[in-house]
């Protein structure tokens, strides 16, 4: 490389870090003072974009004009920001945690098919900027001027939040209650405005940060689930809560990106190495290297210790042997009465409900949220096509294996994951899931990339749909017992230990993350099963059951139902796998459907369905004795 | 002033303050005493609204405010100041001070950061200095001050003697008369029996989450066996 093509990649990294920061630093904020994480922080920098194109349409390709677009679209999103703090968000901060993260991933789907609605799915390319729409020559590489504004912009964006944050009453405020907002209310502050203004700026920041790349990069559906991974992968690496590491991680992560472009295919020692193809895995690389180095990334600090005392989570019931016969005996007879659709609807019930369980366990009692999960879903589904395809070995081998190869996954993620914990364990586990689509995706040669494995079929005894479901229904209803067996056995009393007074089981000598590492490759083994099963049923496989949707899908099916019944999981991913199914069927906007009755569930259930209708149950009870 | 009529609360399921009842005159500095996990605490939670009450009534200045947020009460001219300081760490002692702030009230003389370093001395040698690095001391000053600046009526001081140094207590037992002198009603809660009896013109005494006595200092002076029944350790 000479040094004006490193001077390009610098600048272009550069460039690309400035909207990154400005995203990341909205996200940040608005998680330090109101501890949400807003998985709907990407759908507000999509929208920026949107309205950015659709504005500067409306007002003219001047400079004007386009200046006041962006202007705009910032300001529209951070109204929307506000709506959905007081509509959905403002009702549920008396909710577990999990619950609210489960509201924002509703409005995700609500956003999205929203703006499929309004802009159409066709990616729509935004005019440059007028007045910056050259370039300018620097060591003879011609740059966009576009590119060195918005290298410009950054810092004045962290300069202009640096003084808000440190020479204003609003700044003093959003700090202290990043630290002990319960404080600042006994101090007479209302907190429900100070967390709307907070959502104004952080949705402020996310809608500039995507009006700014309007002339960069199209408006597509795809940028919302896109960005929010990058976001995470900033404000993680740069310390939660840190408007000063967010901007210092941004650039980290934008410049190794930009080099991986710029260097390509090289040739080292005689071995082929393509850096561009490390483009998507390099942050994460990146973040999990933070991670293990400095738990609470560069310029972060431990985080507050949580002064709204959470109810700790009730005892776990065992389900009855007497239920779990009949249930199995309607599943068992289901096929004989019912039609082929039936029959592979519930097969696919079966594979989400076994995937829902494990998640469930790594989440519910042993206390380790997981925002990657389908990361061994999706590794199991893949072994078993590649064993069959690529190795050759029978079906029958091919999926018993599959969850073996899961479970090694499991083991190297989860050695680093368990040294974390909180938001940053649960951003670590989405690192992974990520690193591992992404080499899923790009290794055409191996996995056959964005295509997939094709024609994976089961053997010819198993081709047979019912006979099928009856072998999805055993491998995944054995995996759910097994998995519920542990939960009372002493190991699974050691994990609820570990989760509910993590000091003191250490202190009677347990070997914490020993038996965390454990379960996470136990849960990532059965996982591995569900996805192999499934991959079998379907005869292919493809990046998506791998990719942050599938995950967030699963959390999804376990917070619907409930986190805090065993049986929830399962109800949750049966209602959730009919409901999309249903309701994809019948029209396009299948998406605002979904997450229309989750905001309902949201508001109406905070419990879970599981959890809600026991409640409900016992009132009802209690009203009549 | 400040009114609590058979107030019950609960932490999660654990049922802390059985049927608590006291009140404090306007300008008065009432002392609540008890031993550790009486539910000292607790009581000053309740009232502040950050334990809601399941039962009873917290009348202030005429006012149920039992179901309203503590932001709410703390608006009215109820100030609180926690026993663990609960200082926000990262913020100056300036910026502490701005977050309490609350524009003056009627008939309550308006506290300005320069008043408040009449006051506490202290602090005014440390104005920019990060809470997080001052002494325990000086936080349990700043910690007050904070509050203070809301321009309360009524305060409610929970435990501010602990873990003071000796000189310190006794500058926290000048500041607290002088609070009184500024026509302010405090309600403390203590283990210090001494530190109370020289602040105080009327004491309680809690008891798993019970009032056992109320008089003046001097009855409770003059009863041994009820200072040896509820707290000598």
């Amino acid at each position: 490389m000479t040094l004006s093509s490193i001077l390009i990649q610098l600048l272009n990294g550069l460039a690309s870090a400035s909207s990154l920061f400005l995203v990341s630093a909205g996200l940040s904020l608005i998680f330090g003072v109101t501890r949400i994480v807003n998985f709907a922080h990407g759908s507000l920098y999509m929208l920026g974009l949107y309205g950015a194109y659709t504005l500067i349409e409306v007002l003219g390709r001047t400079p004007l004009g386009f200046w006041s677009a962006v202007v705009l679209a910032a300001l529209a999103v951070g109204i929307a920001g506000v709506l959905i703090e007081v509509l959905v968000l403002r009702r549920v901060y008396r909710a577990p945690e999990l619950f609210q993260l489960l509201a924002t991933f509703a409005v995700v789907l609500v956003i999205k098919d929203i703006a499929l609605f309004a802009w159409g799915p066709e990616d729509l390319v935004g005019p440059r900027a007028p007045g910056f729409d050259t370039a300018v020559e620097i060591l003879g590489k011609r740059i966009p001027s576009y590119d060195l504004l918005l290298i410009a912009i950054g810092p004045v964006v962290l300069a202009v939040l640096w003084l808000l944050l440190t020479r204003t009453r609003w700044g003093a405020l959003v700090r202290a209650a990043t630290q002990d907002r319960e404080m600042v209310g006994a101090l007479g502050v209302d907190q429900a405005k100070l967390f709307t203004s907070v959502f104004f700026a952080g949705a402020v920041l996310a809608g500039l940060g995507g009006a700014l790349q309007i002339p960069r990069e199209p408006a597509n559906l795809d940028l919302d689930l896109a960005i929010i991974a990058d976001a995470f992968v900033i404000t993680v690496v740069g310390g939660l809560g840190s408007i000063g590491g967010a901007f210092l991680a941004a650039i980290l992560i934008g410049v190794a990106k930009a080099f991986c472009i710029g260097i390509g295919t090289v040739d080292w020692f005689g071995l082929e190495i393509s850096f561009s193809k490390l483009t998507l895995v390099v942050e994460f690389l990146i973040m999990a290297l933070v991670l293990v180095v400095r738990p609470y990334g560069l310029l972060g600090k431990p985080q507050a210790v949580q002064r709204i005392a959470a109810e700790p989570s009730p005892p776990l019931t065992a389900p009855t042997w007497k239920m779990a016969l009949v249930w199995m005996a309607v599943l068992v007879a289901v096929p004989l009465v019912a039609d082929r659709y039936v029959t592979i609807l519930l097969t696919d019930i079966v594979c989400f409900a076994l995937f829902a369980v494990s998640l469930h366990f790594i989440m519910g009692p042993a206390g380790m949220v997981s925002f990657g999960h389908a990361a061994y879903f999706g590794l199991g589904a893949y072994a078993a096509g590649l064993l069959f395809k690529q190795a050759g070995l029978p079906m029958e081998a091919a999926l018993l294996l599959a969850p073996l190869c899961a479970g090694a996954f499991a083991i190297v993620y989860g050695w680093f994951c368990v040294r974390l914990s909180g938001v940053y364990l649960a951003m670590l586990t989405l690192a992974f899931a990520q690193i591992s689509w992404s080499i899923v995706f790009q290794w055409d040669s191996f996995t056959g990339g964005s295509n997939g494995v094709l024609g994976i079929w089961p053997s010819a005894w198993l081709a047979d749909k019912t006979t099928y479901y009856y072998l999805a229904l055993a491998c995944c209803g054995l995996g759910i017992a097994f998995l519920w067996r542990v939960l009372f056995s002493p190991f699974g009393f050691t994990l609820r230990a570990g989760r509910d007074s993590p000091l003191r089981a250490e202190a009677i000598g347990i070997d914490l993350r020993g038996v965390q590492w454990a379960a996470f490759v136990l849960v990532g083994a059965l996982a591995g099963l569900a996805g192999a099963v499934y991959a079998f049923s379907k005869g292919s496989i493809s990046p998506s059951a791998i990719s942050i949707a599938q995950s967030t899908d699963g959390l999804i099916m376990v917070l619907l139902g409930g986190v805090e019944t065993l049986t929830g999981p399962i109800v949750g991913a049966a209602i959730f796998t009919w409901l999309r199914d249903e309701v994809a069927r019948r029209t396009e906007f299948w998406r605002a459907v979904m997450g229309g009755v989750i905001l309902v569930i949201v508001l109406l259930f905070p419990q879970g369905l599981v959890g809600g209708l026991k409640a409900l149950a016992l009132r009802w009870q209690e009203q009549r004795a | 002033m400040l009114e609590v009529k058979n107030v019950h609360a609960f932490y999660g399921r654990a049922h802390i303050l059985h049927g608590v009842s006291l009140d404090a005159a306007a300008g008065e500095v009432v002392a609540l005493l008890g031993r550790n996990g009486a539910g000292k605490s607790t009581a000053m939670k309740a009232i502040m609204g950050l334990v809601p009450p399941s039962q009873g009534e917290v009348v202030f200045e005429g006012r149920r405010i039992e179901r309203l947020p503590p932001y709410r009460i703390a608006r009215l001219g109820l100030g609180y100041v926690p026993e663990e300081r609960r200082i926000f760490t990262d913020l100056t002692v300036m910026e502490n001070l701005e977050v309490g702030r609350q524009s003056a009230r009627e008939g309550v003389s308006g506290w300005t950061e320069d008043k408040l370093f009449a006051l506490f001395p202290n602090l005014s040698e440390m104005r920019s200095r990060p809470g997080g690095r001052m002494s325990g001391g000086e936080q349990q000053m700043l910690t007050i001050a904070r509050t203070l600046m809301g321009n309360p009526r009524c305060v409610l001081l929970d435990e501010p003697s602990e873990g003071l140094a000796p000189i310190i207590v006794e500058q926290m037992a000048n500041s607290i008369r002088a609070l009184k002198r500024e026509g302010l009603t405090v309600l403390l809660s203590e283990q210090n029996l001494h530190f109370s009896q020289a602040v105080a013109d009327r004491a309680y005494i809690i008891e798993k989450g019970q009032i056992r006595f109320g008089g003046t200092m001097a009855e409770l002076a003059s009863d041994v066996s009820l200072r040896e029944q509820y707290l000598s350790v």
